[in-house]
Parts: structure tokens; sequence; C-alpha cells
């Protein structure tokens, strides 16, 4: 048992998962859903995404503005790797919704504001990525991707969150003038699948997340092991 | 650590169940009553997945431990 950390959170993870994967299958649905049908159960898969990206970038963000104030390793690492797992779960948030978007609007891609805004937001990330990979001195690295990503994370989210609602039409729920998932939630229980939805998908990516940064911890301090033992040979 | 998965395993085996009894089988989706199935496969599926990220934590549990 000692030897995963914070197991806590990680059994709770599985356990609200589970919970999600099943009941998000089986809930009785609200009648009044329109042409979305049995899609609606998506509430409880796609839209998570994009809460927990939002949540973990937002940890991302906190992270690297930890760092400007006192540059440590370990808080350029978290980061990073939060920033990574958030784009991943951004692409899962942006395919889930194209393939629902293809077999509810019938086209994969709409030229709607709040799709075209989460575009604009991935590549900016994108770059963020290809910045971290484009620097070779690792401390300049972290400190330019630290002062990006300061920038970035508030226009990601005027882009994919506030634009859309300012915008006058949308298709997409939750923006603009259109629907509203609050609109079917009252005379039904899909809120006691959908939060819980939320927070277990977003534990998960965290856990991927720490995983990643006490294995980026290990190489660093194995790469200035060595690095300190060439020293003293040489 | 078995333990922990075997009353997991468990837990969701019972909220299968539990929903088998409050869901009323009136919508498409559940009609031929096999739902379940599926459910238990996704379920199955996610476990496997957790397993594996159980068992790389631990992997790198150990390597911390042997880098003190």
């Amino acid at each position: 048992m000692k030897s995963i950390p914070n197991i806590w959170y990680k059994v709770l993870t599985v356990l609200i998962v589970c919970y999600v994967l099943a009941y998000g299958l089986l809930i009785n649905l609200p009648s009044d859903v329109g042409n979305l049908d049995e899609t609606i159960r998506n509430l409880f898969y796609h839209v998570p995404m994009w809460f927990g990206m939002m949540l973990i970038l937002l940890a991302a963000w906190i992270n690297s503005i930890m760092y400007l104030v006192r540059p440590s390793v370990k808080r350029n690492i978290y980061a990073s790797e939060l920033t990574n797992t958030g784009i991943l779960m951004g692409l899962c948030g942006l395919f889930t919704g194209m393939f629902w978007a293809y077999n509810t609007w019938g086209k994969a891609w709409t030229n709607d504001p709040k799709l075209n805004g989460v575009a604009a937001g991935m590549a900016m990330y994108a770059g963020y990525w290809l910045l971290q990979k484009s620097v070779s001195d690792p401390e300049r690295a972290a400190r330019l991707s630290a002062v990006y990503n300061v920038f970035v994370f508030p226009l990601f989210i005027a882009l994919i969150y506030v634009m859309p609602k300012l915008s006058q039409f949308s298709i997409h729920p939750g923006s603009g003038e259109s629907v509203n998932f609050k609109a079917y939630n009252k005379t039904n229980n899909m809120e006691l699948v959908f939060y819980p939805a939320v927070i277990g998908w977003t534990l998960l990516f965290v856990w991927i997340s720490e995983i990643r940064s006490r294995f980026q911890l290990i190489k660093y301090k194995k790469n200035n092991e060595e690095n300190t033992v060439k020293h003293i040979i040489s | 650590m078995k333990k922990i998965l075997s009353s997991i395993l468990f837990l969701s085996t019972f909220i299968a169940a539990f929903a088998q009894e409050t869901g009323q089988a009136e919508s498409l989706f559940r009609q031929s009553g096999k739902i379940y199935v599926v459910v238990g496969i996704i379920v199955i599926i996610f476990l496997l997945i957790v397993l594996y990220l159980v068992r790389l934590d631990r992997k790198i549990s150990k390597l911390e431990e042997n880098q003190k």
C-alpha cells in the first residue's frame, strides 16, 4: 500500500468513473432533448473532457505563476505535465465532439464560434509545446514557457468560453442564444451523473499527470547526478 | 492492493445491479435488456486500464526509492 502515494484520490477516481460509466449508460433520459435522443448521454463523457481540461490547465497556469515567483524544477515539471495532459483531454473532447457533431449536425466541423475558438486555442497550446522542445537550454525553456503559459491561459478561456457566450449565433449548446443543458436538467436526475463525471474524469487525468511528473523528476535527478559525476571526473 | 481492486469490482457490480432494479425498460436503449452487457464490458476495460496505471505508479515509486 505504501508504494502508491496519494492513494485516496486514486481510489475515489476509480469509484467515481465506474459509477459514471455504468450510470451514464443506464440512467433514464428526459424526453425533451430534441434530435439528440440517446446521444444526450455524451453529456457524461464529452462535456467533462472540456471542463476537466479547463481545470487542469488552470492548475498548470497556477504552477507557471508559482514558477515565475520562485523558480523550482518541481513547479516547471508540474506546469508542463499538467499542460500536456490538458492538451490530451482537449483532444479527447475535440474528437468526441467531432464524432457527435457528425451524427447530430451532419458535419464534423461546423463554422461555429465555439469550435473555431477551440481550434485557435489548441494551436496556441501546440505553440507552448513547441516552445519547450525548441529551446535547448532547460532553464531558459522553463522560464520562456512559463511566461508564455501565463499569457496563453486567459486568452484560451476567452476564446473557448467568453467569446462563444458573447456571439450572436452558435449551434453549440452553452453559448450565445443556443440551448443550454440546464433546460433539461430540471426534470430529471442527469445532474447526479454529470457532476461526478466532471470530478471523476478530471481526477483520472490528474493521476496521469502525477505519474508523468514523477517520472520527469526522476529523469531530472538522474541527469543531474550524471552531470556532477562528469564534472568531478573532468 | 488486491483487496482494494476486488472491492471496487464488487462495488461496480453492485451499481449495475442497483441500476437494473430502478431503470424502467421504456427507452429504446434498454429494450432488449442487454445494455448491461455493454456496461459491464466498458467497466472491465476501464478497470484493466486502471490496473495498468496502478502498476505504472508502483514502478515509478520503486524508481523513486532507488534514487534516494
